[in-house]
């Protein structure tokens, strides 16, 4: 491993230890209902980002397909949508273990989670869109005009509709955010470095999946 | 037999007095101790995801390995 290129993978690693050792043994604010499950912030939280950091790279070489029609763009897209379609999978289930403890329910169908689940399924119909166009170009083209309509509609649906209703979700529907008053910067110490960590590993796993997609696109190997 | 039969039927009446509502093991556990186990069963979520991973990244390899042995 050459570290002048993996660093980031090093230090990806480094900040998810961190913040998975501090985000057990670091103090945090005693608040009701949450208590400790309020932990759950640095897992659940960096789960999203990583994913949209993940559709973001995606979208990215969705418009560079369009640009230069070149097979390895597509094959990128969708290969990001894989592994940040896993990043929220995970977020959307531990975010339903953690409803299950502080808001009754699973699954409340909380505006939240409601949106983020059409927001997950929105990228489920772009794996299916795929596959139901045998043709490579007319498929990578296809999808990746399909991709760029979706992300911003995701965006939506994760940020904007959201606060319009009421939401037991923090930062939503009248709900303040972490931000507001309850992240201090204890949590802040310990919240950042997962996030970045997370978006990290988010980025090589996708790597990983594009890699192995090139080699199996190869006939001759 | 019909005051067998009363007896029968008040014991399953009363039978109601004594069940509590009662959540599995798993939930209490997980609702106890300052619910930190929900954290801890979200970490043990991530980490079982990732394992999934790399067995499904390890597969994909091995079949390439396979199919450039054969050249």
């Amino acid at each position: 491993m050459n570290i002048s290129q993996s660093w980031w993978k090093i230090l990806g690693a480094v900040l998810v230890i961190y913040s998975t050792v501090y985000g057990f043994l670091s103090t945090v604010p005693a608040l009701p209902i949450l208590h400790q499950s309020i932990r759950n912030l640095y897992f659940h939280v960096p789960m999203w980002f990583a994913m949209i950091v993940l559709f973001s790279i995606s979208v990215f070489h969705s418009i560079k397909f369009l640009n230069n029609g070149n097979e390895d763009s597509d094959l990128k897209a969708v290969q990001s949508v894989n592994a940040g379609i896993v990043f929220g999978i995970l977020g959307i289930v531990t975010g339903a273990i953690w409803a299950r403890f502080t808001w009754g329910q699973a699954w409340s169908f909380d505006v939240k989670q409601n949106f983020a689940a059409i927001a997950l399924l929105l990228y489920f119909a772009y794996l299916i869109l795929r596959n139901a166009i045998d043709e490579e170009q007319k498929r990578a083209k296809i999808s990746a005009i399909y991709n760029i309509f979706a992300f911003p509609m995701m965006v939506v649906l994760l940020f904007v509709l959201p606060r319009i209703g009421d939401s037991l979700h923090p930062g939503n529907g009248g709900n303040p955010g972490f931000n507001a008053y309850d992240l201090d910067s204890r949590m802040r110490m310990v919240f950042y470095p997962a996030c970045a960590g997370w978006i990290m590993i988010g980025y090589w796993i996708y790597t990983l999946l594009a890699r192995v997609a090139k080699l199996e696109k190869k006939k001759t190997l | 037999m019909k005051s067998l039969t009363t007896t029968f039927v008040l014991l399953l009446v009363s039978m109601q007095l004594f069940a509590q509502p009662q959540e599995s093991a798993v939930v209490d556990t997980l609702a106890g101790s300052e619910k930190i186990y929900v954290v801890a069963a979200c970490a043990l979520l991530i980490l079982l995801a990732l394992l999934f991973l790399l067995f499904s990244v390890d597969r994909r390899v091995k079949k390439l390995e396979k199919k450039s042995e054969g050249k």
